[in-house]
């Protein structure tokens, strides 16, 4: 029997869901077996959220609430990890202090 | 020369590195795309896969060797590459019959167009990245039918990009003729530092010409198909050539001094750490430009701070106490580097040289903290480029002393050279006074007298315009010269024209004592500096 999920977060990263954090959220994504989509509204349109390709197109910027979904093994814990790893802003200082540390 | 009209075909153009070249003519392709079709939709499919996959690798191989932003950008293009949804409409529409290159184009132009679109800045500077990507699967899918040249031959072609002038064997010879370029292209600069005949806008060129072309790159001109006298005339005129190149370097080992008995400082440009080896250091006076942006040119993408240092080290240690005068990063107008340098429609009055190390802290502090760490290992003095206004000069001396700081808290071994600027921009060589404060001033003057004279260095129809001999840019060398002079500021002049013996002359009579040259120039401009009277 399938498990389904469903969770909204909103992203407070600086820029968003941008490049490194659309790869660090795609990757995560394609950790579980189940079937994981995002939306920036309840009715969607949904996307394949372990597609970077689609996660980029969908362009989202500082405070828009993310919709989640999934189904299939693990689709609770696939959920879960991705709202915790939006909570925390992608695992990224702000822009300033990546600068800083890298120079 | 004057040839027999039944000799072949002759065609003109500019020298724009002296020599003497006879070989087999190869096609340089041009840079539109030559893909070529396969056989069956089922191959082109597996053409475009076998691409994608290349492309992938490449980029795999570069983010082993990078870190930081860089990486962080080869990843996301991997992910990017890897990801279904973007190769799955361009394969199917190669297996509906499409050509591979045509359906890759159309299908990263949708992503492309959608991120041109977007209303965010961050999210619309990421065309340039679908750009990117889209350009490295085109150039597997099209180099794949491409051949590299044979030794000895003589590439003829639009132009020819750096990359492809470094790929190229040149240790059998051979020589470069392009029916555009320019003498003050970045190519034409590897050209005269390697000894490689070159020259450019030859205007149009047969392609179907497949035979031994002569390419007299002292006078500047192409001849197709020559026999007989013509030939014998090529032969003399190369061989009195490597004569006076020969006599010339008789001078190379001695001081230079002009007719007058005016001692001339020589020192010489490089382009890269390896270009030293081939350099007795007791022949000139020490590095009077070197340039850091082959070191961010390379393959592993922008270089780290452990690389800079070695590189700088190596450097110095070779000139064994003679001052070496390195460049900091000077990217942008031609000199484009991936992941470093933005797209400009007019890049030669945009974000290069110090503009952009200013703009990019992250990647500007690097190279400082190397700077700062290899001047404890000899004569080290530091120049910025491109400076228009005192504060970009004092924000950079301002990031050297941090980093010094820095380094000093944390007990690396660092030491603080002397920093000065390149006078390239016509701000500084009309308003000197205003840089009082740099340790010295290098004339940068293939800038200058492009900005000067509105007269870009890569185009080949304004190239007559393009003369560091004008008047106007003379006075202004002049003007810098005496103003150093009178206030204790060393002046040196580091671009092509300190190696042009036309040149030499009036730059010595603008007051200028100091000149850095292309290593193959140092003989002949020796020579020039003493035949001539200050």
């Amino acid at each position: 029997m399938s498990a389904t999920a469903s969770a909204k977060v909103e992203i407070t990263h600086a820029v968003g869901l941008h490049a490194r954090p659309s790869v660090k959220f795609t990757k995560l994504a394609k950790t579980f077996p189940a079937a994981v989509e995002m939306a920036l509204a309840e009715a969607g349109p949904w996307i394949d959220a372990k597609s970077i390709v689609k996660v980029m197109a969908a362009k989202a910027p500082k405070g828009t609430t993310l919709y989640l979904r999934a189904e299939g093994d693990g689709a609770i814990e696939a959920v879960e990890a991705l709202v915790a790893l939006v909570t925390r802003d992608f695992d990224e200082a702000g822009e300033g202090e990546a600068h800083v540390r890298s120079a | 020369m004057v040839l027999p009209a039944e000799s072949g075909l002759t065609f003109r153009g500019i020298a724009a590195s002296a020599g003497y070249a006879q070989g087999r003519v190869f096609r340089l392709e041009t840079r539109v795309s030559r893909y070529e079709r396969k056989a069956s939709p089922a191959l082109e499919v597996a053409a475009l896969e076998t691409a994608i996959e290349t492309a992938s690798g490449r980029l795999a191989d570069l983010a082993s060797h990078s870190s930081g932003d860089a990486a962080d950008m080869l990843e996301f293009q991997i992910a990017m590459l890897g990801d279904s949804s973007l190769s799955g409409p361009a394969l199917d529409a190669v297996a509906a019959g499409k050509a591979a290159d045509e359906a890759w184009s159309a299908a990263l132009q949708a992503e492309i167009s959608g991120y041109e679109a977007a209303e965010d800045e961050y999210f619309r500077a990421r065309a340039a990245d679908l750009k990117d990507i889209r350009q490295q699967v085109l150039d597997v899918l099209v180099s794949a039918g491409s051949r590299d040249a044979p030794a000895g031959a003589i590439l003829v072609g639009d132009d020819i990009a750096p990359t492809r002038f470094l790929a190229t064997d040149w240790s059998q010879g051979g020589g470069i003729a392009l029916t555009a370029g320019s003498s003050a292209s970045h190519v034409a600069m590897l050209a005269r530092s390697r000894g490689v005949p070159m020259v450019v806008g030859l205007g149009p060129v047969p392609v179907d010409f497949d035979g031994v072309a002569l390419l007299d790159a002292e006078h500047g001109s192409l001849l197709l198909g020559a026999e007989g006298e013509a030939v014998e005339l090529f032969r003399t005129s190369a061989d009195a050539f490597l004569a006076s190149r020969r006599s010339a370097q008789a001078h190379l080992h001695k001081p230079a001094v002009t007719a007058d008995g005016t001692p001339v400082t020589m020192l010489v440009n490089v382009a890269d750490p390896q270009d030293v080896d081939a350099i007795d250091i007791a022949t000139c006076d020490g590095v009077g430009l070197m340039r850091t942006e082959f070191l961010f040119g390379k393959a592993s993408g922008l270089p780290d701070e452990e690389n800079q240092y070695r590189a700088y080290r190596r450097v110095l240690e070779w000139a064994a106490g003679k001052p070496v005068t390195i460049r900091t990063v000077d990217a942008g107008g031609d000199k484009p580097v991936a992941g470093f340098t933005v797209e400009e429609t007019n890049p030669f009055l945009g974000l290069r040289g110090i503009r952009l190390a200013l703009a990019r802290p992250d990647v500007f502090r690097i190279q400082i903290r190397a700077l700062l760490r290899a001047a404890v290992h000899g004569n080290l003095k530091v120049m910025f480029p491109m400076v228009a206004v005192a504060d970009e000069y004092q924000r950079a001396r301002a990031m050297f002393a941090e980093e010094a700081a820095r380094l000093g808290d944390s007990g690396v071994a660092s030491a603080m050279p002397p920093l000065g600027i390149m006078v390239e921009v016509p701000s500084v060589a009309v308003a000197p006074e205003l840089f009082a404060d740099a340790a010295f001033f290098s004339i940068g003057s293939n800038d200058l007298t492009q900005y000067v004279m509105a007269a870009a260095r890569d185009n080949a129809s304004v190239a007559a315009l393009n003369a560091v001999t004008n008047p106007a840019v003379l006075r202004l060398i002049a003007a810098v010269a005496r103003f150093g002079r009178d206030n204790g500021i060393p002046v040196s002049l580091c671009g092509d024209a300190a190696g042009d013996p036309v040149a030499i002359p009036h730059l010595l009579k603008a007051g200028l004592r100091d000149l850095s040259v292309v290593p193959a120039q140092l003989a002949s401009a020796k020579a020039a500096v003493a035949a001539a009277r200050v």
